[in-house]
């Protein structure tokens, strides 16, 4: 397989990331991007261009095709049959849906976080080593897996531990490892979705300031459902909404405090203090 | 707009409005009843209206908590929470106008009962447009009017004229007859008050136009 996308120097752990995001004002440059589930549109004519570094959050309401975005991001969708992407997404000037392009690739540097923590049934150590250990990394592995879990804020909680089940580990400590565990393989870009629904209200801060901290030197994309976490974490928002034909629209997209205070568009004011009509 | 999906808080937002226009309209009437008072030197009107100067701040304290709690609880967003910070702002500049009504109060107390070194004629007229001003901006503010809030600051040009008037007429005395100097002072005092109060009416049609159009806006009083 060919990987096309060229890579930047690698010279240290995190350096990579560093560079790359340096590179480009925009991380992910969505032009004129449709999905289908088959013959149905779930989401139409997308022109959105993700600033590198930055949080941007993206919001709606149910159904109106934020996750589907999000995983048209590094190509989860490829792993649903049905799903057709048209237009083009691009990542440093290349578009990941070209044929030369690895998916596995795309993925790698591109991680993803879930809704629900899902560390792997392994020791906390190996859930971060794991993707390093496949991708062929040959450093100090101790040390890597320190500083990923530095860098996820978990370390201090775990350090005396690493060979204890991640299962063990409480909801927001799991996905804090799940986050460790994306940024151990050194992506440019880490994909939210929803990342916190699923955790108490201070494991949820603790997540929102981790990604505050890790925007300094990945790109972070989030879906959430809960605007007051967009307005509290996130430099861009997108918001999208759903038209009677079931299909999810990118309806605005600014800076965050514009969105919040100031929307241009009427259904984006709707939406956020909560009207319809 | 369309309809709240959360009714308690839209009623909240409405008793919000309707709090701000009642401290509007005691402001009014507390600077009418000044400049009345000052005409008659009616000592008892100027003392309750000092007293009463407590009711007005309570009322504006009451509004800022009010917008305080609901920041805290309902998370506003977009047009509710300009609404909100503008209902503080235009609280404060309403409980200013207040104390310009308390003010004179308290000059008619240092006037006294004796007989006024002219009679007011510019005074009143400074109060009648202040507070038709000031009831316009309430009325722009309740219907969101942004044509309304752009264009009643521009009455402010004629009260500052009368108040020049009336400036320019106490000096000239005071030339003529140093003795006066108090007494000149206690009406200028007035009438600053009465100008200043204009002022602040353009203050609230600035967060008027900031509540409809999310824009910072100032007007150029010069």
């Amino acid at each position: 397989m060919t990987v096309a996308i060229e890579r930047p120097a690698q010279t240290q752990s995190g350096g990579a990331a560093a560079s790359a995001n340096a590179t480009g004002r925009f991380a992910i440059e969505a032009g004129k991007m449709n999905v289908f589930y088959g013959s149905f549109c779930a989401v139409r004519d997308v022109d959105m261009r993700v600033p590198t570094n930055k949080i941007t959050a993206i919001i709606g309401p149910s159904g109106c095709g934020k996750s589907t975005v999000l995983r048209c991001f590094n190509r989860m969708n490829d792993l649903i049959a049905s799903v057709r992407i048209e237009g083009e997404v691009l990542f440093q000037g290349q578009n990941i849906y070209d044929d030369s392009v690895d998916p596995v690739e795309v993925r790698r540097r591109i991680g993803m976080v879930f809704q629900k923590p899902n560390p792997f049934p392994k020791t906390i150590y190996e859930n971060v080593a794991w993707g390093t250990r496949i991708n062929g990394f040959r450093g100090d592995m101790d040390e890597m897996v320190e500083k990923a879990l530095r860098s996820a804020a978990l370390w201090d909680e775990v350090k005396d531990k690493l060979q204890q089940s991640a299962l063990g580990l409480s909801g927001g400590q799991q996905q804090r490892l799940c986050i460790a565990r994306a940024i151990a393989v050194e992506p440019e870009i880490i994909l939210m979705d929803e990342p916190a629904s699923a955790l108490d209200p201070i494991a949820t801060l603790r997540i929102e300031d981790l990604m505050k901290e890790l925007s300094e030197k990945y790109t972070i994309i989030v879906v959430t459902h809960n605007m007051q976490q967009a307005a509290r974490i996130s430099d861009f928002t997108a918001f999208f909404s759903v038209d009677e034909n079931r299909t999810g629209n990118l309806i605005e997209f600014d800076e965050t405090e514009k969105i919040f205070t100031n929307p241009s568009q009427k259904s984006t004011e709707d939406y956020i203090t909560g009207r319809f009509g | 707009m369309g309809q709240l999906l959360r009714t308690s808080f839209a009623r909240e937002l409405e008793t919000l409005q309707t709090d701000t226009l009642m401290l509007g309209s005691m402001v009014i009437q507390a600077l009418k009843e000044s400049v009345e008072a000052l005409r008659r030197r009616d000592m008892d009107v100027a003392r309750r209206l000092i007293k009463e100067d407590e009711i007005i701040n309570s009322k504006r304290f009451e509004i800022e908590a009010d917008c305080l709690r609901l920041i805290a609880t309902q998370q506003p967003m977009a047009g509710d929470l300009r609404l909100i910070a503008a209902v503080l702002e235009i609280s404060t500049e309403l409980e200013r106008i207040g104390d310009y009504a308390k003010g004179i109060g308290r000059i008619i107390l240092l006037i006294g009962t004796e007989v006024l070194i002219k009679p007011l004629v510019d005074i009143p007229k400074m109060c009648d447009i202040a507070t038709e001003m000031l009831q316009q901006s309430l009325d722009a503010f309740l219907h969101q009017d942004l044509e309304a809030a752009r264009t009643i600051p521009l009455r402010d040009d004629e009260v500052d004229d009368l108040y020049n008037r009336v400036h320019r007429d106490l000096i000239e005395m005071i030339l003529e007859d140093t003795s006066l100097i108090d007494r000149c002072n206690y009406l200028l005092w007035a009438a600053h008050n009465l100008e200043r109060a204009a002022d602040r009416v353009s203050n609230i049609c600035e967060r008027i136009i900031f509540t409809v159009t999310g824009e910072f806006f100032e007007f150029d009083m010069n």
